[in-house]
């Protein structure tokens, strides 16, 4: 996930029953659309869970996509979150190498990150580190020196951009066939 | 009133009025076929779960009204696989029922256990796993609505032995509630108006009619709407029989073994109205060639096929019917306001290559029997209303190119999927739907192999339907490919006329069987056959297997690259 990546987020939302989450992976898969990430989470209506699903651009166009989800019988609403537009979060855990005279300086890079150290081990450390994925990117970038000895990403979530002027998130259709 | 969930299931299906199903029981349907004892649906016995549910299919052609089928869980659910992705594919209503292992011991590999839910996702529009036995009359509910509404298309009901055992409290719901379902079924009045408008500008308009005008029971409306404009029609494979074969405008079959003219008007057409139909790759041949002056409007009630092949000018979301409707008041505003182009150019143009590019072959006296021939004498000597079905191949081409078809719902056949051995079963679900109308399944030899054996589920449950097998000795259409495009390396095509010896496998199975060889038996024996009525017949026609399909787009070529037979292309002959 390292450079920009031409990509589309759409925020589904789903009935919350089982195998959902099953039919919306294989229709991507069986139709050749691909994914950035994805992550689901359980909404405020406790009928409903909330897919975020990050869509690789060059794949397939987003009206076909959103149009093949929209038929699937589980999506209620599909709303697509222009980048610019959208407020776009992920967690990462990064376990890095650090041997006692690397450790500060590891310290001071996720200072400045305002990340957080969740373990420390007698030559390595765990830490996490919370915001833009760009964000995410950049301290990867710093920490790979050190050597990175295992990296997790959860996939981003993201929420509409609450601009002053009227917004510009875009109920793509909430019909099917 | 207290049921198990076998019997809600049953008096479910009774509510949604289905009158007969088609399956074969087996371990974990035990309990639902139970309460059928009572029940006033007809089941018909098959003797091969895919038989089940092609007999479904071939039902809810000819009716118009959704297939049923019911098998138990593991082999006899992956045995209704195929027949499921055919109904995708052709967006025909079904209704599956299986079995599963119980609730409880899902996931452990149970006896005949597979993930039915999960291997059918991809073939149907929607599926449901049923956890407690109280939803059946819901889930049954939502079944229908979801199969048959919007388009239609197969749907499967995944039952687990102990939710049929389950005791629960009948309830019948009122309504369907599915938020996220919601078909859009009235066209947008700007997208009509619009589309009005380019109709009036069009010089060389072709109106392109696919399965959809069937399925939205829109062929009056269809008919309406070419009689206002007097443009031309063609009619998809999936669409013989949406508007007659013997209407001045009808140009008949396009695509890859499509008639020249069909094939060649939409290739030079200005204006394309795509009306339930998909822009499928054997419709459109090299698509950055296809139609490349043409304006698009395209109806369909599915978004999806919007722009999924080739961007329309128009699109226009909506049931075909109401839209054509619509569509036809617009016009006529259109047609109030200015006059419209003169379109006799045109319609002169395809007369001439009508004359010029006639499907032909020719059949000599004592040669070798040309299918061809027997398709025009079965024709000629059945009623105009006869149902046809075929499986896939040559025979299945020649069946579409030559049949007269002057009403709707009467030919039954695989499109999307191709799936050989379709007939038999298939045409035994039509007769059963349509009892009065007499039935024939052309069929191939090879494609008669793979399913045959449902002649004995016709037998036993007196179906007379009629099979004539045009018998090459061949995998005639790879035959075909192989001889054209693999240098005559012929590969694994070769089946023997004579083994099986189809008139005994045919009597065995309870059938009248006749053989023929050459052209003056074929008519007599069609006449003998038709005379039976108390079971079904099998004719074996001997055919000549150097006969191939022509028209021909090779895969991969533009349509403007048709390929003539040699034999008659008038160029080649001098004109």
């Amino acid at each position: 996930m390292n450079g920009p990546v031409q990509h589309h987020i759409l925020s589904v939302l789903v009935e919350n029953k089982f195998g959902v989450l099953s039919r919306v992976s294989g229709l991507f898969a069986r139709r050749g659309f691909n994914i950035v990430s994805l992550a689901v989470s359980p909404t405020e209506d406790e009928r409903f869970s909330r897919m975020t699903i990050v869509v690789d651009a060059e794949s397939a166009p987003l009206e076909q996509v959103t149009k093949q989800l929209n038929k699937l019988v589980p999506v209620i609403k599909i709303v697509e979150l222009a980048p610019a537009e959208a407020v776009e979060r992920e967690l990462m855990l990064v376990t890095v190498k650090a041997t006692a005279d690397a450790r500060s300086q590891i310290t001071e890079l996720a200072s400045i990150f305002e990340a957080k150290i969740d373990d420390v081990g007698y030559e390595s450390m765990t830490i996490m580190v919370a915001g833009a994925p760009t964000k995410l990117d950049a301290m990867t970038d710093l920490l790979q020196p050190f050597g990175i000895v295992e990296l997790q990403r959860t996939g981003r979530i993201a929420l509409p951009k609450l601009a002053r002027r009227p917004a510009r998130l875009r109920a793509v259709r909430t019909r099917s066939a | 009133m207290k049921l198990t969930g076998a019997q809600a299931l049953i008096k479910s299906l009774e509510q949604e009025q289905v009158e007969v199903m088609f399956g074969l029981p087996g371990g974990a349907i035990l309990p639902v076929y139970d309460p059928l004892i009572e029940s006033s649906i007809r089941h018909v016995l098959v003797r091969h779960e895919q038989g089940a549910g092609h007999m479904a299919e071939g039902y809810a052609h000819a009716t118009g009204r959704p297939g049923v089928a019911m098998v138990t869980s593991g082999p006899a659910a992956t045995n209704v696989v195929t027949p499921l992705c055919d109904a995708y594919m052709d967006s025909i209503p079904l209704v599956v029922i299986t079995g599963q292992v119980p609730y409880a011991v899902i996931g452990t590999d149970a006896f005949q256990e597979c993930d039915t839910v999960g291997i059918t996702m991809p073939v149907t529009k929607h599926n449901w796993l049923v956890t407690d036995a109280q939803d059946v009359p819901r889930i049954v509910r939502e079944a229908f609505h979801v199969a048959t509404t919007g388009r239609p298309g197969p749907v499967l009901i995944d039952m687990p032995k102990d939710v049929s055992n389950q005791m629960m409290d009948w309830e019948w719901p009122e309504q369907v509630d599915l938020p996220g379902y919601k078909p859009t079924l009235k066209g947008h009045a700007k997208q009509i108006k619009d589309a009005a408008r380019l109709m009036g500008e069009a010089r060389q308009p072709v109106l392109y009619v696919g399965g959809g005008i069937l399925k939205a029971r829109a062929a009056e409306a269809l008919r309406e709407l070419a009689e206002l404009t007097g443009f031309p029609v063609v009619t998809t494979l999936m669409a013989r029989g949406a508007f007659p074969d013997d209407h001045p405008l009808c140009l008949g079959m396009p695509g890859m073994h499509g008639n020249f003219t069909a094939i060649t008007a939409m290739q030079q057409s200005d204006l394309l109205i795509a009306l339930g139909s998909r822009f499928d790759d054997r419709v459109t041949g090299k698509l950055d060639g296809f139609a490349p002056d043409a304006k698009i409007i395209h109806v369909d009630i599915d978004p999806a096929e919007l722009g999924k092949v080739r961007r329309p000018d128009v699109p226009i979301v909506g049931d075909c019917r109401v839209v054509i409707e619509e569509l036809v008041k617009a016009v006529r505003a259109e047609k109030a306001k200015k006059a419209w182009p003169d379109i006799d150019p045109w319609m002169r143009q395809l007369r001439e290559w009508q004359e010029r590019y006639p499907l032909v072959y020719e059949q000599i006296e004592d040669g070798p029997l040309k299918p061809q021939y027997v398709i025009d004498t079965l024709r000629d000597n059945t009623p105009d209303d006869t149902i046809v079905a075929s499986g896939v191949g040559q025979h299945q081409m020649w069946t579409a190119q030559r049949w007269k078809f002057n009403h709707p719902y009467t030919w039954v056949n695989s499109g999307g999927l191709g799936t050989m051995g379709f007939a038999v079963p298939a045409a035994i679900g039509a007769k059963v739907g349509k009892p009065e109308r007499m039935v024939w399944a052309v069929d191939g030899d090879g494609c008669f192999q793979m399913t045959a054996q449902e002649l004995v589920t016709a037998s036993a449950e007196r179906i007379p339907v009629k099979v004539a097998i045009l018998n090459n000795a061949y995998l005639g259409m790879v035959r075909q490919w192989q001889e054209m495009f693999y240098e005559e390396r012929y590969s694994e095509v070769y089946l023997s006329p004579d083994l099986p010896d189809y008139v005994k496998w045919a009597e065995a199975m309870g059938c009248v069987a006749f053989r023929v060889d050459t052209p003056e038996d074929v008519e007599p024996t069609i006449q003998k056959a038709n005379e039976v009525d108390d079971r079904p017949v099998v004719i074996d026609f001997h055919t000549d297997f150097r006969e191939k399909v022509y028209p021909m787009i090779a895969a991969g070529t533009s349509n403007d690259q048709v390929i003539l037979d040699p034999a008659h292309d008038p160029y080649a002959a001098g004109h």
